[in-house]
């Protein structure tokens, strides 16, 4: 259960190969975590300020929706996460898989919830949003019903992962259910295009300019930043309990504990 | 793990087989004339509102309009309050069903477009359709 | 002020979304940290003992 390090040194690609090793391990990705989740997660919260107030108050309302339109500064980047996020998750349970890295499957461990977080966050603002300009919270169109999959293979992830004594086992029952839900991706982004949905189609993740006024985008953009940053800081916090907790009885737990 | 692997799989592609006559949430008025929509049942229409053919009724908060995919044209009856959003010109997506040649509708949502703009750079952009810029009183803002 | 808050009207839909993301990611980011510093006095106990 030792983190192991190789250090490989008779081969040519051996200094590019030991680093990487290195930084895949336990010991030295916890260290990496503790250095840089709190700085990006105080420029996390710089650019939400900043997102906020240009979405909020500098933006000028939307000549059809007025004001409602400013849930999209929360709607948008949330629900963008929801599928980035997936994506990472089912990249890192793929890696747990396929090479038996232990941080892979810390990493999509740490995944599941923060993905439920967003999308969660992207149905209920959608949700708020609908309501006044659609006419109803809910509709049961391609987009809307192929986001609450995702929420439900994040849940099942989740779920999966707790459910069996065994935390390899586990592990790799949850990794399947991510690697294999990643068709669900694609179903998401081009359901507005696919079928008739209530949904509009893209406004900035399409070929060509953004159909979004420039003092819009702005903030917009902002707010994708923060939400991005944010990820990543809550991804290290989440990553370094699991190395922890996973790897309890190894020395270099016991050097963090005893500070 | 090939079997969890095969049975995930296989959920997924049965479900998207069973949704793909349902999966679109609403038929366009060409389908509709088509007789593609269910005969007598109820279902949802999509389409564009015909500009000027919205006609309120006077005393209650029924309203007639004409609801057109450019191809075909059905006639809208609707009896309650209507989104935001909805107006002549504006895409919208009625649950109801045919009555005697007219889509009789309990529930109009309304489609948003994928356009965000400020109120003066939509009507810079009507002024510039219509081929009058600013029409000599209002500088409007020049375009993008 | 008040038509700041106001939201056009919309009030109700634009702050509660902003209420609900603030809720959900304030909530995401700290349980790791309360967690972690749970576990850190844990793991210092173990191996005093």
């Amino acid at each position: 259960m030792r983190a192991h390090i190789d250090p490989a040194p008779d081969l040519p690609q051996s200094a590019i190969r030991t680093r990487f090793h290195r930084f895949i391990s336990p010991p030295w990705f916890y260290r990496f975590a503790a250095r840089w989740s709190g700085r990006l997660g105080w420029s996390a919260l710089l650019l939400f300020a900043a997102g906020a107030c240009g979405g909020l108050v500098l933006a000028p309302p939307d000549y059809q929706m007025g004001d409602s339109y400013r849930i999209l500064y929360v709607h948008a980047p949330a629900a963008w996460m929801s599928m980035f996020v997936y994506a990472v998750m089912a990249a890192a349970a793929a890696s747990g898989l396929i090479w038996h890295l232990k941080l892979g499957e810390a990493v999509a461990r740490a995944c599941a919830p923060l993905g439920a977080a967003f999308t969660l966050c992207a149905l209920v603002t959608g949700s708020l949003w609908g309501r006044p300009t659609w006419g109803a919270y809910w509709v049961w169109d391609a987009r809307l019903t192929s986001e609450l999959v995702l929420l439900f293979l994040f849940v099942g992830c989740m779920a999966l992962s707790e459910a069996l004594d065994d935390r390899r086992s586990a592990s790799r029952a949850a990794a399947v259910l991510a690697v294999a839900g990643v068709v669900n991706l694609p179903i998401i982004h081009f359901s507005v295009e696919w079928w008739n949905t209530l949904h509009q189609g893209a406004s900035v993740a399409r070929f060509g300019r953004p159909s979004v006024d420039t003092r819009m985008l702005i903030p917009l953009l902002i707010m994708f930043a923060a939400f991005n940053l944010y990820f990543l800081a809550a991804l290290l916090n989440r990553v370094s309990c699991e190395l922890l907790d996973r790897e309890r009885r190894t020395q270099w737990v016991a050097e963090v504990a005893r500070g | 793990m090939a079997l969890l692997v095969a049975a995930v799989g296989g959920a997924a592609g049965l479900s998207l087989t069973a949704l793909e006559r349902n999966i679109n949430l609403f038929f366009s008025p060409s389908q509709v004339q088509a007789g593609e929509a269910p005969d007598g049942g109820v279902f949802r229409v999509g389409g564009m509102v015909v500009d000027g053919s919205v006609a309120r009724g006077e005393a209650d908060l029924s309203v007639n309009f004409a609801l057109t995919d450019t191809a075909a044209t059905i006639p809208v009856a609707y009896t309650g309050i209507l989104p935001d959003l909805f107006r002549e010109g504006q895409g919208i997506v009625a649950l109801g069903a045919m009555r005697g040649g007219v889509f009789v509708a309990t529930q109009v949502l309304a489609k948003h477009d994928e356009n965000y703009m400020p109120p003066e750079v939509n009507q810079a952009l009507q002024a510039a359709n219509r081929g009058k810029y600013g029409g000599g009183d209002s500088g409007a803002p020049s375009l993008p | 002020m008040a038509e700041f808050f106001a939201m056009g009207g919309y009030a109700f839909y634009v702050w509660g979304s902003y209420a609900t993301v603030t809720a959900v990611l304030v909530h995401q980011y700290a349980a790791p940290l309360i967690r972690r510093r749970k576990l850190l006095r844990e793991l210092a106990g173990e191996a005093r003992s």
